[in-house]
């Protein structure tokens, strides 16, 4: 079972149907989050439905292209065998 | 009876007793031993225990509260998890250091006063360097001593702190200690130096590069034991002594971002999850310095939760390098075919760490960014969010689609043995256990809770935030690529920049130092050499000459005289006689003016 389970993930023949489960999940997360009760609270950011899918993808993204810039540019990335 | 019984006294004689045993009955007894350290742990009762007087200093060995408790019970558990985990080894040379680190940890959490602190603070150092080393090859020795060098250094600060502070206060009482204006300056300094030792334990960049460097060097079952005490045991004494100071505020939040960031350059699978190490553990350093009720409750939970959470993500990726040999990302891939139970454990070790609800991060890191958004910096709360994202994106998404999914490595590796998919077991059963019934673990902590992780905004946005992140990584997933590189961290300074120091006392220094040889020699030494001639003529001839002449004038008297000496009474009578007629005769031919 867990064998099956684990294929879906990775099998090149889900992918189709994984794209369609992600981006059904992904509505539904947003709904629900328009749908929920709240309350007010010390932050504006509580207010906004969506705020944390917004925030989550945002950061997602910024912190993939800031570190690569930072590991590039920055000279942080090194040869392997830099310390030899 | 059992109160009065230390489980560091069970973990340490035990783990020294180890060698004696071979075979089945050394496989028996690290299991047994952990068993008996949790039954222990069930029976401790807030107290003080083993109080003792040394040299005039009181020392109080074994103090129980209730936030010790919360690490005595985490601890007892993973270091079950972490024995069966290794059951397979043979020897015993490893077991018997986990041992000792596992003894010392427990020394730390039940310390009462400074000194058993220090003590057993630098035995988990060596110990857990032992950890390291066993795991042998030039890289893991080199790392090993590296590794040794820093904590070594630590001890030191450590050790300063607390006799500065035993000065200045009078008493080596383990408790929090406080800076002002009122504080003496040596109270002052204690205060700094005791911090900066904690906060090196606790991987605080820049005193981070340690745990990154040696972690991913240690043994498949090394770096699981490794993962889950030293940088807990930190988390444990910053609680008790410098709760709300609030430097750590922000040290704890740019720890919680250094690590994420660092995670996306990183290849090597368990350096990436050590970097996860110095982010969670920047949820804690945090925690501590807002230092409300809520967050020192939310740092011990988290510190529990992580623990095993982080003990899981390590136990997998160690089955990977323990199955396949191979360590770097660009090297692995495609595993999920042939690994599916330990691509499902690791998992929900990932789904933990990230704080999905239902699993253990959900209810304790929520704590940690609650108590930052109430207290009073919104800032930190938004940026420890923003590693949130980052720290499902690298250790739920990065680590796994690469090391199990991704592009086929053509290896296909068999599960792991039956202890370490036992082992992970355990764990995830906890990962599941405290997310779906927080109760238990709210139950333990220090102070009373009045917080509800599961409501139902909390639900949607930690989901949106996640799989919202989730999207991200599926559309930006080339750029993320692991390459075959390295990354400098602040151990550069020592490995790159010991070199230029070597290079500054091998050519500028020693070139000195020559040309004082030189000059010594030309002209200084050839100086002394003529003079010494010189002195040595004169006491031969002058010095000598006279000594010799006094000795031989005395010898020359010292004979006479014996020879007058002849013992006989009249003879002396006589000289007497001779003596007082010479002298009178001389006395009248002065006195009649002849002489």
């Amino acid at each position: 079972m867990m064998h099956r389970l684990i294929n879906f993930f990775g099998d090149e023949k889900y992918l189709k149907i994984r794209w369609r489960l992600l981006l059904l999940v992904l509505a539904l997360v947003l709904l629900a989050d328009f749908l929920v009760t709240r309350h007010p609270t010390a932050h504006f950011w509580d207010a906004i439905p969506g705020w944390g899918a917004f925030f989550g993808f945002i950061s997602c993204a910024v912190i993939i292209f800031v570190s690569k810039f930072i590991g590039k540019k920055g000279g942080i990335m090194k040869d392997e065998d830099y310390y030899d | 009876m059992t109160e009065w019984f230390h489980p560091a006294i069970t973990l340490i004689l035990g783990g020294l007793l180890l060698p004696l045993f071979r075979g089945q009955s050394l496989k028996a007894m690290s299991l047994i031993l952990p068993a008996l350290v949790i039954y222990q742990v069930s029976q401790l009762t807030p107290g003080t225990y083993g109080q003792l007087d040394f040299a005039g200093i009181s020392l109080v060995m074994f103090k129980v509260d209730k936030l010790a408790l919360v690490f005595g019970w985490v601890f007892a558990i993973m270091s079950f998890i972490g024995n069966l985990y290794s059951l397979h080894l043979e020897k015993p040379g490893q077991r018997v250091a986990a041992f000792l680190y596992m003894g010392s940890a427990f020394g730390v959490v039940f310390a009462g006063d400074w000194f058993t602190l220090l003590v057993s603070w630098e035995v988990m150092a060596f110990a857990s360097a032992y950890l390291i080393f066993a795991a042998q090859g030039d890289p893991a020795i080199r790392a090993g001593f590296r590794y040794l060098m820093i904590h070594v250094a630590g001890g030191v600060l450590l050790l300063g702190g607390i006799v500065l502070h035993g000065i200045d206060s009078g008493s080596y009482l383990f408790g929090p200690l406080q800076t002002g204006p009122d504080m003496s300056p040596q109270g002052n300094l204690a205060y700094t130096l005791i911090m900066v030792s904690f906060m090196l334990n606790a991987a605080v960049p820049p005193l981070n590069a340690w745990l990154t460097d040696a972690y991913p060097e240690a043994t498949v079952t090394g770096a699981v034991f490794l993962s889950a005490f030293t940088t807990k045991t930190a988390v444990y004494v910053l609680i008790r002594t410098y709760p709300g100071a609030e430097v750590l505020v922000w040290f704890g939040v740019m720890m919680a971002l250094y690590g994420v960031v660092f995670a996306v350059l990183e290849n090597d699978c368990r350096r990436l999850l050590g970097y996860h190490i110095v982010s969670q553990v920047g949820y804690m350093v945090a925690g501590v310095g807002i230092g409300t009720e809520l967050a020192l409750n939310g740092t011990a939970s988290h510190a529990f939760s992580h623990i095993l959470y982080k003990g899981l993500l390590f136990m997998g990726a160690g089955a990977v390098i323990h199955m396949t040999g191979r360590r770097k990302l660009t090297e692995l891939g495609g595993l999920y075919r042939t690994m599916p139970w330990t691509v499902a454990l690791y998992m929900i070790g990932a789904f933990a760490i990230s704080a999905f609800p239902f699993f253990s991060g959900f209810v304790s890191k929520s704590m940690v960014i609650a108590a930052a958004a109430g207290d009073h910096s919104a800032t930190a709360a938004l940026l420890l969010t923003v590693a949130s994202s980052g720290t499902f994106l690298h250790t739920g998404l990065k680590l796994p689609y690469y090391m199990f999914f991704g592009k086929d490595c053509g290896l296909r590796p068999k599960e792991p043995p039956l202890n370490m998919l036992l082992a992970m077991g355990i764990a995830a059963v906890f990962c599941v256990g405290i997310g779906v019934f927080p109760g238990y673990l709210y139950d333990l902590l220090p102070y009373p809770v009045d917080f509800e992780p599961y409501t139902a905004v909390h639900i949607t946005e930690s989901l949106g935030i996640l799989m919202f992140t989730l999207l991200a990584f599926v559309l930006f997933l080339k750029y993320l690529d692991p390459e075959n590189t390295i990354s400098l961290d602040t151990d550069w300074l020592y490995r790159r920049g010991a070199r230029l120091f070597m290079w500054f006392a091998h050519r500028p220094v020693l070139a000195w130092e020559q040309m004082v040889i030189t000059l010594g020699d030309g002209l200084g030494l050839r100086t002394v050499h003529r003079l010494s001639k010189e002195s040595m003529r004169a006491d031969t001839h002058m010095v000598d000459a006279a000594v010799n002449g006094v000795a031989r004038l005395s010898l020359a008297t010292g004979g006479l005289l014996r020879r007058l000496q002849t013992g006989i009474v009249s003879h002396y009578g006589l000289a007497m006689v001779v003596g007082l007629m010479v002298m009178g005769g001389f006395y009248l031919l002065v006195q009649g003016g002849v002489l």
